[in-house]
């Protein structure tokens, strides 16, 4: 690391006494980098193993790498914290402002511990911290946005980056988000409830600052090499054009997206939610995240007619990607983009994790179908494949209503499942909800042994596409699950969006890293990955995580993917292998 | 400014006019990229126009800041004391400021936030 490289600083901030101070850290980042690999190290050092993740014990860690600032796409945040929704890791990524605000406002990582006594935002500008009273943004509804209040109290525009909370993560809900920005979020693993358990609202960071570099010419080279690439590969055309949701077609035709909670991979109509379909009918404006060329954030447009009024119209925008078009759409059995837009607009207003809440609703509605639960338990909602009304309604019903049931099921549908029933049916892995490829062995196993069970820990699925043509055997598979999360570790510890991952390749990142003063060898970059790997299930043990006893859901077995039916011979091998070899590592 | 209404607000520009003043970071960056209130509503780009009659250079009480023929001013550094008024005098917010010198950062009229824009939000033209 470069000597007064901010990089090194780790902000603390004590929500209960209302104080903040600074610690030089280099030794954390020299030898982890950034990223996941420096707030995991900052988890073990400030998190208890035993306590409530609703504790204020509990830490929020936030952190960036060295190319923060410094490379384009390097633009990403990790954030880590003892996840309310699996009772061990919480690990989550986000772009927007965040990465480049903290980088600019002169840290690597922050720290927030305590609980403050009344509601309360924090705002971060470079040096100063200041508590401020957020009790007149506690409990704001739908419609009224806490970011264009905080906006306009706050300095920093354009630079600064917003993080808040909804309604769902006040109420302590273990699948609410925070959003970043209005379209971005830390989605999975329940943040947005840890914010609400310190009565924390929002935090807004800003800064502006220069970084050094080793050498600046060649910095200056690499920098303007890597903009072409970004902006001319091949590799980032999908994110360029349709984005993400370029993956909904050729997936449905490969018999790779979940339908109705996975009771079948077909479904008539589902080029009416396809990107083109989106692009074509809604595609109101791309955005990107600070210092990112490729803008692959796109924005639709939905126009509503207000019921009570002719001639009286609301347009709002709401961001669309695969995952949401697949949990809020295939997943309920919805073909209509408009209201596939609606229930992205309800997620949004309550600020709930899209992928849960849609693996959530499915699952209500074939454990009605099923008789697990009926309509007095839902307060006289019938669930029902494809109507939007009914799921609207349940997800205000999630957030507000007090019966047993919806108060159940804000703890996900592993919790709901285990007392009412429905299980083998209930898609979640290491109690997370199923993400939306069900491409084949990659993706099923990798989601289970990630370790955060998320299809963006080894990209299962693009190992599926590969095993579509060259068959796998149980080793190859385990092999590649293990060498692809590790080697993301040391993305995600620069915190480079995954996207850009085949343009950052292990050769440029060793540039990159030489330019911000550092000078790991092949050898050691893959052995930091592997360290990460392993410390990670070294906290999620120390939480109580059993790896022992991890299972496919037995759903999975009876619809073929796109390789045709899982075979639990197969799985259950792998599932011994990999457990051996994490094991091995700790 | 060639059309604010394709702008993605991915600040490339800003990292590109930091660069174009040997610095790798936003702090010397004389363009500015704002929200027009909120993501959704698009964003703005203050750039400096290389105004024939600059108002930063009128407001600067050591005369530091020299017109160009070419457009914009030029920054004779040892004459500059810090005290920012040119920044407060241009209404483009169009004027870096380096903390470290404690002095302005002025547009070159180099024309690179332009060259690296994807979107063509930027355009240059030489006087
Ligand atoms: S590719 Fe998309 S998600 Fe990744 S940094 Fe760019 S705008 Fe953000
Ligand atoms: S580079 Fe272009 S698109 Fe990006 S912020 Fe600047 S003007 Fe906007
Ligand atoms: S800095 Fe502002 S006032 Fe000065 S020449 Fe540029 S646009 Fe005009």
């Amino acid at each position: 690391m470069i000597k007064e490289d901010p990089l090194n600083r780790v902000l603390y901030i004590d929500l209960t006494k209302k104080k903040f101070w600074i610690e030089e850290r280099p030794e954390l980042f020299t030898k982890y980098i950034g990223g996941t690999g420096v707030a995991i190290r900052l988890l073990h050092e400030n998190c208890p193993n035993d306590i409530d993740p609703f504790s204020p014990d509990n830490p929020i860690i936030f952190a960036v790498g060295p190319l923060n600032g410094l490379f384009p796409i390097a633009s990403k945040t990790v954030a880590m914290f003892k996840s309310p929704h699996t009772g061990n890791l919480g690990e989550s990524h986000a772009g927007g402002r965040s990465a480049i605000a903290i980088r600019m406002a002169g840290y690597g990582a922050i720290v927030i511990k305590g609980k403050s006594e009344r509601p309360c935002y924090i705002a971060i500008h470079s040096d100063k911290v200041y508590f401020r009273d957020a009790t007149t943004l506690w409990g704001v509804k739908e419609g009224l946005s806490v970011g264009s209040l905080i906006r306009r109290q706050e300095p920093g525009a354009g630079l600064r980056t917003i993080m808040r909370i909804g309604p769902a993560g006040e109420k302590l809900i273990s699948y609410s988000c925070v959003t970043l920005e209005t379209y971005r979020h830390f989605g999975r693993l329940g943040l947005g409830a840890v914010f609400g358990s310190k009565n924390l609202k929002a935090v807004v960071i800003s800064g502006k600052r220069d970084i050094n570099v080793t050498n600046f010419k060649e910095y200056k080279q690499l920098y303007e090499e890597l903009l072409l690439q970004l902006a001319e590969s091949e590799k980032m055309k999908k994110y360029h054009e349709l984005g993400t949701p370029a993956n909904i077609l050729p997936l449905s035709f490969s018999k790779g997206i979940p339908i109705k909670n996975l009771l079948t991979n077909e479904i008539e109509k589902i080029e009416n939610i396809s990107g083109e379909s989106f692009a074509e009918k809604h595609l109101g404006r791309r955005v990107a995240c600070s210092h990112c060329p490729v803008a692959c954030i796109h924005l639709a447009t939905l126009r509503k007619p207000y019921e009570d009024e002719p001639y009286f119209y609301r347009t709002v925008y709401l961001s669309y990607d695969y995952e949401l078009i697949y949990a809020l759409g295939s997943m309920l059995g919805i073909t209509s983009s408009e209201d596939v837009l609606k229930l992205i607009e309800a997620v949004e207003d309550m600020g709930l994790d899209a992928i849960s809440t849609g693996v959530i609703l499915a699952w209500i509605t074939e454990a009605f179908e099923k008789g697990i639960i009926n309509e007095t338990m839902t307060d006289g909602i019938v669930p029902e494949w494809g109507n939007t009304e009914c799921y609207v309604e349940l997800i205000r019903k999630i957030v507000y209503s007090n019966n047993e049931l919806f108060n159940d099921l804000r703890r996900g549908i592993d919790y709901t499942s285990s007392k009412y029933g429905g299980k083998d049916f209930a898609l979640t892995y290491g109690k997370n909800e199923m993400p939306g490829y069900h491409t084949g062995y990659g993706a099923h196993i990798g989601y289970l042994f990630g370790a955060r069970h998320s299809h963006l820990d080894s990209a299962g699925y693009a190992i599926d596409r590969e095993a579509m043509t060259t068959q796998k055997t149980v080793e190859e598979l385990v092999e590649r699950i293990i060498k692809e999360e590790q080697w993301r570790q040391i993305l995600s510890s620069l915190v480079i969006c995954f996207f850009a991952r085949e343009i950052y390749t292990s050769d440029v990142i060793h540039k990159c890293l030489k330019l911000s003063g550092f000078g790991f060898s092949e050898e050691e970059l893959s052995e930091i990955g592997r360290e990460i790997y392993a410390d990670k299930y070294r906290f999620k043990i120390k939480c109580g995580f059993d790896i022992d006893n991890l299972s496919l859901p037995k759903r999975v077995f009876e619809i073929p993917t796109s390789l045709g039916f899982i075979d639990k011979d197969f799985t259950d091998k792998a599932i011994v292998l990999l457990k051996e070899k994490i094991k091995s590592l700790l | 400014m060639k059309d604010n209404e394709k702008c993605v607000g991915c600040l490339i520009c800003m990292f590109a006019c930091g660069r174009a003043h040997q610095a790798a970071g936003l702090e010397s960056s004389c363009i500015k990229v704002r929200s027009q209130g909120g993501i959704s509503r698009g964003f703005s780009v203050f750039v400096c126009r290389g105004c024939d009659d600059p108002p930063c250079a009128r407001a600067c009480p050591e005369d530091a800041l020299i017109v160009r023929k070419t457009g914009g001013v030029l920054l004779k550094e040892e004459r500059c004391t810090g005290c920012g008024y040119c920044v407060k005098a241009c209404i483009l917010d169009a004027i870096g400021w380096n903390n470290g010198k404690n002095k302005p950062v002025i547009c070159i009229q180099c024309g690179e936030c332009a060259k690296s824009c994807h979107y063509k939000v930027l355009e240059f033209v030489r006087k």
